[in-house]
Parts: C-alpha cells; sequence; structure tokens
C-alpha cells in the first residue's frame, strides 16, 4: 500500500532523513520508533506530501505523491505533529469542512461526521469552539479529522501524545481495531505502545532505519534477551558459577549475588540456544547434583533495552 | 472549482464569525466618510461626483486597511501549524490561495457595500455621472484587493501577523506614494539634461507604472483603459503566484 523508495532530505547541511526504504502492506501497523530528532515527523511529512523528498519516492495506493499527489493525498488520513486545528471553528463545523475537502457533502457528510465523532469519543464538545477545548479533546478532535472520508492509509504522528492513560488506551484500541483493515504508519516514543499495538515496528535513528522487524524479533535482538536468571542454593557460589560456566550453550555467567551455599546470576546463552535450550540445561544440572533450583526465568528481551543499545551503538 | 468554495466558505467564517470584518467595515466607514465630509469637503464643493471627495482617499485607507484584513490568510496558517492539514488534504496549493484571496475580498466588497449612502447623498443632492461611480467603486475595489493580494505574498513569508502588516503596509505606502501627484510633479519638474533625462523619463515611467494611485487614479475619474486593467490583472496574478512559490520553497 505505502512504498518508500530511496527516500531523503536535505535541510541545508543537514541530512535529515537519509535513504530510507520501506514499504507497508494492508493490514499492517508500522510503528515508528526512534530518538527525538531522528527524521520521524520529517519521513512522515514526505508521504503525506506536506514536505517534497530531496531524492527518491514515495507512493501510496500506487499513486507517486509527487506525480499524483490529490490521488494519493486522498487516499491518506493524516494527523500531523501537535495536532493543528482551527481555533476559531466548533468540532463540528471543523470536521465537516474537513470531509467537505474530501469531497463528501449532503447526508454523507452528516454521517460521515457523526460516525468520527463517536468513534473519537466527541460528542459531548460536537457544538464546543475548538479554543475552548482541553489538550485530550483537541488531540481527538484532529484523530477524528484523519478518519473522517474512511481512508485506506493512516498516518499518526504521535497520536497518544499528551492523552491521559485512559484515553491513550482509547487511542490504541482505536488504532488496533483501524489497523485489522487499513495500512497504519504511527510514530511514537513509548515503546508498550508499539509491543501492544504493532504487527512490525521500525526504529529510525539519525535518519537511518536501524532496525525493522516484529516487536518480538526487535526484543530478541537485545544483549539480555534469551539469558536465564537463576537462583541456585546448595553449594558454595563459586562452584556453582564454575559449574554453570561449562554448560555447554552458555557463553557467559554474571554474578549477582553469591555466598557459601548460594548463587544469584544470569547465564547468558550462545546465539543458537536463545529459545530455551539453556534453560534446559540448568534444570538438569540442578537436578543431577540434587540442588535446590529457586528461581529459573528466561528473559524475553526488552525494547527498551534494544533500542538504547541500538541507538547508542550508532552514535558511537 | 469546488475546492476553492470550500476553503473560501471557510475563510469567510473566520472573518465573519469574529468580530475581525466587522471592526475592519466599521473602520473604514468612519474614516472614508470623515475624510469625505471633512477633508473631501463634499458638501462645500458643490459638485456632484465622488472621485476627489471619495474614491481619491481609498488608496491611502487600503494601504492599511488592506493590510490589516490579509494579515492572517497564511501567518496564522503558519503560526498553528494549520497549514500542514491544509496541504495534505487532496486539493492545490492553488485553490487554497485563491479561497483565501477572494474571502478576504468579500470582507473589502462588503466594506465599499456599506458605503451606498453617499450614492444616494450625491444623487440627492446633485445629478452625479453613474458610470463615473461605477468605475470608481471598480478602481476601489481594485486597488483594495492588490493590497490583499501583496499581503497575501508578505503573510506566506512569516508566521507573525504583526510582522506581516508591518512589512505589508511599508510596500503598500511605496506603491501608492510613487504615484503620488506631487512625486510626479516633482519627478516631471526636475531640470535634466542628456542621460539624466533619460533616467528622469524612465523614473516617471516606472513610478507612474507600478503605482497603485495612478492607475486607481484613472479608474476614479471614470477612465478605463486597457493598460490599467492589465496592471491590477497582473499584479494580483503575480502576488497570488509568488505566493504558492514561497509556500512550496518554505517547506523544500
Amino acid at each position: 500500500m505505502i512504498e518508500v523508495i530511496r527516500l531523503s532530505k536535505q535541510f541545508g547541511p543537514k541530512l535529515a532523513v537519509d535513504n530510507i526504504s520501506f514499504s507497508v502492506a494492508k493490514g499492517e501497523v508500522l510503528g515508528f520508533l526512534g530518538p527525538n530528532g531522528a527524521g520521524k515527523s520529517t519521513t512522515m511529512r514526505m508521504i503525506t506530501g506536506f514536505i517534497p523528498p530531496t531524492r527518491g519516492t514515495v507512493t501510496v495506493g500506487g499513486h507517486d505523491i509527487q506525480k499524483a499527489p490529490i490521488q494519493a493525498k486522498a487516499k491518506i488520513g493524516y494527523l500531523p505533529e501537535n495536532a493543528p486545528l482551527y481555533s476559531d471553528m466548533t468540532v463540528e463545523s471543523f470536521l465537516r469542512f474537513t470531509a467537505e475537502l474530501r469531497g463528501i457533502t449532503g447526508a454523507a457528510q452528516k454521517s460521515a461526521v457523526n460516525k468520527a465523532i463517536e468513534i473519537c469519543f466527541l460528542e459531548k464538545v460536537a457544538r464546543q469552539s475548538l479554543d475552548t477545548l482541553s489538550k485530550g479533546f483537541r488531540h481527538r478532535t484532529c484523530l477524528a479529522q484523519s478518519i473522517v472520508h474512511d481512508p485506506e492509509v493512516l498516518i499518526l504522528d504521535e497520536p497518544t501524545d499528551g492523552l491521559d492513560p485512559n484515553q491513550k488506551q482509547e487511542v490504541r484500541n482505536l488504532i488496533r481495531r483501524l489497523g485489522a483493515t487499513k495500512t497504519v504508519i504511527f510514530s511514537t516514543h513509548i515503546l508498550e505502545e508499539v509491543e501492544a499495538v504493532c504487527s512490525r515496528a521500525i526504529i529510525i535513528d539519525q535518519g537511518k532505519v536501524v532496525a525493522d522487524g516484529t516487536p518480538d524479533e526487535l526484543k530478541r535482538r537485545a544483549s539480555r534477551a534469551g539469558a536465564v536468571k537463576v537462583r541456585i542454593r546448595g553449594l558454595a557460589g563459586s562452584g556453582i558459577l564454575s559449574e554453570l560456566e561449562k554448560l555447554p550453550h552458555a557463553v557467559s555467567v554474571e554474578t549477582i549475588e553469591s555466598g557459601d551455599s548460594l548463587f544469584v546470576g544470569r547465564v547468558f546463552p550462545k546465539k543458537s540456544a536463545i529459545d530455551g535450550t539453556l534453560a534446559g540445561e540448568i534444570y538438569q544440572f540442578a537436578a543431577g547434583r540434587q540442588l535446590q533450583l529457586q528461581e529459573l526465568a528466561v528473559d524475553e528481551g526488552r525494547l527498551d533495552e534494544m533500542f538504547r543499545e541500538i541507538t547508542v551503538q550508532v552514535r558511537s | 472549482m469546488k475546492n476553492i468554495w470550500v476553503v473560501f466558505k471557510r475563510e469567510v467564517q473566520a472573518y465573519f464569525l469574529t468580530p475581525l470584518a466587522y471592526v475592519f467595515i466599521f473602520i473604514f466607514l468612519i474614516l472614508s466618510m470623515s475624510l469625505c465630509f471633512v477633508f473631501g469637503r463634499f458638501l462645500e464643493g458643490e459638485d456632484a461626483s465622488l472621485d476627489y471627495t471619495f474614491f481619491q482617499f481609498h488608496p491611502w485607507l487600503f494601504m492599511v486597511l488592506g493590510p490589516a484584513i490579509g494579515m492572517r490568510l497564511w501567518s496564522e496558517e503558519n503560526r498553528e501549524g494549520t497549514i500542514e492539514l491544509l496541504l495534505t488534504m487532496p486539493i492545490s496549493t492553488w485553490q487554497a490561495i485563491i479561497g483565501k484571496f477572494l474571502a478576504a475580498c468579500l470582507v473589502l466588497v462588503s466594506a465599499l457595500a456599506m458605503t451606498f449612502p453617499v450614492i444616494l447623498t450625491v444623487n440627492y443632492l446633485g445629478d452625479p455621472d453613474g458610470g463615473k461611480i461605477f468605475s470608481g467603486y471598480l478602481g476601489s475595489l481594485l486597488v483594495g484587493s492588490a493590497s490583499i493580494a501583496l499581503t497575501c505574498l508578505v503573510s506566506a513569508f512569516t508566521r507573525s501577523q504583526v510582522i506581516c502588516l508591518v512589512v505589508s503596509v511599508v510596500l503598500c505606502f511605496f506603491l501608492v506614494l510613487i504615484g503620488s501627484p506631487q512625486l510626479l510633479e516633482f519627478l516631471r519638474n526636475i531640470p535634466a539634461t542628456g542621460l539624466l533625462e533619460t533616467l528622469r523619463l524612465a523614473a516617471l515611467e516606472i513610478a507612474d507604472g507600478f503605482s497603485l494611485m495612478s492607475h486607481g487614479g484613472r479608474l476614479f475619474g471614470g477612465v478605463l483603459r486597457l493598460d490599467t486593467a492589465v496592471f491590477f490583472a497582473a499584479f494580483i496574478s503575480f502576488c497570488l503566484y509568488a505566493t504558492s512559490v514561497v509556500i512550496r520553497s518554505k517547506r523544500a
């Protein structure tokens, strides 16, 4: 549905987006991650046709955003960063205006606007002027604007920014629901959001794609992914340590606590054994020696850890 | 065409659902009428025409009031970030520009329409030339639209309405001033020979050719000339086209 091919954007001497390529299929919810200033918003602005790329192309539903902007833009619903609105309008008149710009008129417009109001929980404020509304309502009004024409593609720049936890949850549910039938790209800094909502995530740093995969795949890239945390009693700590190091699938062992008859630590697996083989070996070892295995937990890896490792790596 | 209409409607709402348009119309009426009756000596002049008493002051009024209407057109969009919404809609930039420009012109038309009592008065007191009054209004409208178009262009550069207002007023002031009778008279009377003479004539041509005052003045006097029509059409189209260039290049 969306094809981004070798996209670059130069602002003066600064290369904000550097040769990015990816594609997003229908029914996919793509999370866009990256530190502030990584080029997320710039990329989204190029996809929506707001700013022209320096190099590269974007096609949306088969239409090149540069060569056929009207057709491509008609397929997109866009929530810009900071959710800009015409403050002199009411929620309803604003949504009617955007619907009309999308070519929706008459009875269809009325029902489209009402539906968007309902989906975004705006019934209570529909007739209120936008400059009297709180940030959460303003944000959801802008979100309503992006779905009023039931677009095939949704581009949402930080859709949960500035919302309270309940509203965040509602917006996440909404994105997940819309994602089943549409193509969604959204950016965020909240990593748990990516796990909760995305079918795929791309991490951008300094204008480059540094990781691309499902949230589970990305989590497994964290250095701790697959590491087994153990707490074993019944033998001197140093003894247990040297035994653990000898296990066939262990690479290294990190000691957390070591005592007369206690060892707490983390065993790191070989690359091939992040699936739990190592945990089995540890269990076998403890059972064979009649040691008390008080804790055995496989770390499934954490996105924030992976995110930090990947983005710091690029910088150094 | 439909998209121009949609943008136009929203902008008209923004003008008329807020005090903006009414304040503008009120100030325009107060100033144009007081100028007409006090400085224009409308009653003492005993002349059943409106050109020297009424229309002649309009370029000076629009020099300030044109920028006052037009200053929000794009600077507001830039400041609020709504330009990002507007330009990612399936419409062209030029449709948005024309819709906005026409909405600002509607405020101007409303203000001019509200001066109708002066037509009634002049008809009651004497027997004026209707064609001349019509061409006077046309001239006034064109001078006002030209200053709005120029302001539209300036507003595309900035996110501050104040900066837009100040810069536009200065530019409009310049465009009105260079055609003022006093300045043209001064240029005509410089004693010069040879190259200086050529320069003097060129300056005179440029001042007369680019001034809102000279072209407006011809229409106020009832003279409808092709070069006047071409001037206003070219001036307004240039400003609106340049607006689209500025909007595009600001994003690149």
